[in-house]
């Protein structure tokens, strides 16, 4: 399918860009109490989710206290990590100033340490969105995402990848910030990422502990059934948390840039660039939650820094101005947007068929309509 | 007491730290009660009065973490107001060691945490007790002649010192002038009229109400109250201060200058001062991160846009505007974006 032609002018851009500028003006100067009071809402229900699964976990030997344990255990899980931590770390909760849920001090339920998740995420993927070569979210180096990504025999695994990256998501995230592949390539060596490995492996060691040898010992002869929730709850934690965000940036029609074309950008094409790397997911306010609001994932990429509760009444101005303009809107279903991703991880595995004629080459915009007529 | 002792001995502990990693355990248990925690000293409001128009009288119960104070020192009083927590400095009229804390707070026009307190204030609500400080206190050894002299809301860190002198005893010589504007805003008027070996002298500068004092602090003053006086203690604005010490030998003096809210026109000008790294700079009109580092500093940054809040560091005074939404953030403690906030007159970054 040819991909679209977005042609928009430099004022055209610009005039875009001050929109969602003013967009974020007025959303910035609302935040308040209403604010305050629904992240510690989230925090409160997570926390309570967390005891009371625990707890139930301890008598985990009658079938349905196990099941509703780990059940409780997996959504705390997937709350901590999505609406509460993603985003506390993204500075959206800061101008509260309360220091246990800032974005500098914040540590989340998982294995990744806050502070590198807070450079790799926050900086390098949400700068450098979908730009081949600087955001490493493509594909996490391990996969093949892109098209611009040239194909190599080991690709061939692309799908055996995917589904143990999903499996073990939290310790894919923990070990992202180490470079395995700039260490393959030869460019920096073990001994360079020292510090990180040994970030690491502090709070893998601490969470490992946590779920695996402490709470299980607690449960005493029962401590099998513990360990088993826990690990059961870091499972589901981990295939939604990848199913929500694979479908962030990789569904069909999104868009993956050049270091070249996106050189010297202006705020306005950052804005433009945002959009067109990311997809939204439709769904129920349940559901919007337990995604941390990344099913909003164009006014995330937007606003990074807007508490993302904020979103899905954002979301109808942010349509409406990418109408307005004609910008792409990718939205969807859950599985209809999962979907078109593991089709893609699958038809990338394969080398690419060279036909000259099918692949369309995507404008991003046109900096002098004059000169590309020319 | 024991089961208090054993309770907060068991949640200290290192296994309770990993089970309630990576949140703590005071995450946790303040949920079932704000002001339970181990690290956090908070306390909650148990009495509310009004015994002047133009001020709030709150009766403070801290928790455990809370480590005491001086009298004369002053305590940070966190308060959440539309979300954002708002820190000021209020110095406790209660005696040292009292099990509850007082603090009178008056009424600033204008002042947002003041007037909050004043229309707001109510029992159960939860404040945070950030930090103790100041050097505004009696020696160890206590003085034999003392005078106090306070202005306005100056009077509360001198009832901490009387209260606490009564409390030990004290058999020395002791008198205590205050000014306040009329009689209706003297606070602790009838607490100090009922105070024994303490000569009190009030003056109102501000009304025709007929007092000890007329007019501001002079010699006259002086020998009303206590002629040549071992220790002074004067705390009240800068010319409170100055009046006495143009009178009086060994004067500790507290003042204090009341907030001032708005925001110069013309930024720029104004010296910047990096605190952690003891460097200082005059503005040159760019975002904080832009200088940090033309000052040789290397502070964490990541985007330089705005976005991805690497760069944020902790403005402990004055104002700084944020060139991405406009706002400007003109109290003291809050978290900027130092890569899109440029000075507006005099800054202190935490960096």
């Amino acid at each position: 399918m040819p991909k679209q032609h977005i042609t928009l002018t430099d004022e055209q851009t610009e005039a875009f860009g001050r929109e969602l500028d003013g967009l974020k003006e007025r959303v910035t100067a609302d935040l308040g109490e209403r604010d305050a009071t629904y992240i510690r809402r989230v925090i409160k229900a997570q926390r309570a989710l967390e005891v009371g699964g625990r707890g139930l976990l301890m008598a985990g030997i009658l079938p349905p206290a196990w099941l509703a344990g780990t059940a409780m255990l997996a959504l705390s899980k997937i709350l901590d990590n999505m609406e509460i931590g993603h985003n506390v770390m993204h500075g959206q909760y800061d101008w509260m100033g309360d220091p246990s849920i800032s974005s500098r001090g914040f540590e989340w339920d998982t294995a990744c340490p806050g502070d590198q998740w807070r450079y790799s995420h926050n900086y390098m993927h949400h700068t450098y969105t979908n730009i081949v070569g600087l955001d490493r979210d493509i594909g996490y180096g391990i996969l093949r995402m892109s098209e611009d990504q040239r194909w190599r025999p080991y690709f061939l695994g692309n799908p055996v990848y995917a589904v143990l990256l999903m499996v073990l998501f939290q310790y894919g995230v923990a070990l992202h910030e180490l470079e395995t592949e700039r260490i393959k390539a030869g460019e920096i060596t073990l001994a360079d990422k020292r510090d990180i490995l040994d970030g690491i492996w502090r709070k893998t060691k601490r969470q490992t502990l946590k779920d695996y040898v402490a709470f299980p010992l607690l449960a005493g002869p029962f401590a099998p059934f513990v360990a088993g929730g826990n690990l059961t709850a870091n499972l589901v934690r981990n295939i939604w948390s990848f199913m929500i965000i694979f479908c962030g940036h990789f569904p069909e029609d999104t868009q993956q840039f050049s270091i070249e074309e996106t050189a010297d950008e202006t705020r306005g094409e950052w804005y433009f660039r945002q959009i067109l790397g990311s997809a939204n997911l439709t769904g129920g306010k349940l559901f919007h939650i337990l995604s941390g609001n990344l099913s909003f994932q164009i006014e995330h990429h937007l606003f990074p820094d807007i508490p993302a509760h904020r979103h899905a009444e954002i979301s109808v101005e942010v349509k409406e101005i990418c109408e307005r303009y004609g910008v792409p809107y990718n939205t969807g279903p859950l599985h209809r947007q999962f979907g078109t991703v593991i089709r893609k991880i699958v038809k990338l595995a394969l080398p690419p068929k060279r036909q000259l004629g099918q692949v369309v080459p995507f404008v991003k915009r046109r900096r002098d309509p004059a000169a590309v007529a020319a | 007491m024991f089961t208090q002792k054993l309770a907060s001995r068991v949640l200290a502990s290192g296994l309770v730290d990993v089970l309630t990693g990576p949140h703590g355990v005071d995450r946790y248990t303040e949920l079932v009660t704000p002001t339970w925690s181990l690290g956090d000293a908070r306390a909650k409001v148990v009495g509310v009065r009004r015994h002047t128009p133009r001020s709030v009288t709150l009766q403070l119960a801290p928790n455990r973490a809370f480590q005491g104070f001086k009298a004369g020192q002053h305590i940070n009083l966190t308060v959440e107001i539309d979300g954002r927590r708002r820190t000021r400095c209020y110095s406790p009229a209660s005696g040292e060691g009292a099990s509850l804390i007082e603090l009178t707070i008056g009424l600033h026009d204008g002042g947002l945490v003041s007037s909050y307190l004043h229309r707001h204030s109510r029992p159960g609500m939860v404040l945070g007790l950030d930090s103790v400080g100041g050097d505004f206190v009696l020696p160890p050894r206590r003085p034999r002649r003392i005078l106090f002299v306070s202005g306005g809301s100056g009077i509360t860190p001198v009832m901490s010192m009387l209260r606490t002198l009564k409390a030990e005893d004290f058999d020395g010589e002791i008198a205590f002038a205050h000014y306040a504007r009329s009689a209706d805003e003297a606070c602790y008027r009838d607490e100090l009229t009922t105070m024994a070996g303490v000569r009190v002298l009030h003056g109102f500068t501000r009304s025709g109400d007929a007092g000890d004092l007329s007019g501001h602090f002079d010699a006259d003053h002086l020998a009303a109250a206590m002629p040549s006086p071992e220790a002074v203690y004067v705390c009240g604005p800068p010319s409170l201060a100055d009046a006495v010490r143009n009178h009086c030998d060994d004067v500790s003096a507290e003042t204090f200058v009341p907030p001032v809210f708005e925001v110069p026109a013309q930024g720029s000008g104004g010296q910047i001062s990096f605190s952690d790294s003891r460097v200082d700079r005059t503005d040159d009109g760019r975002p904080l991160l832009q200088q940090a580092e033309a000052a040789g500093l290397t502070p964490q940054s990541g985007c330089r846009m705005g976005i991805c809040h690497s760069c944020t560091r902790r403005k402990t005074r004055g104002a700084v505007k944020n060139l991405i939404t406009g706002a400007v953030s003109t109290s003291d403690e809050e978290d900027v974006q130092i890569c899109v906030s440029v000075p507006v007159g005099d800054v202190e970054l935490a960096l």
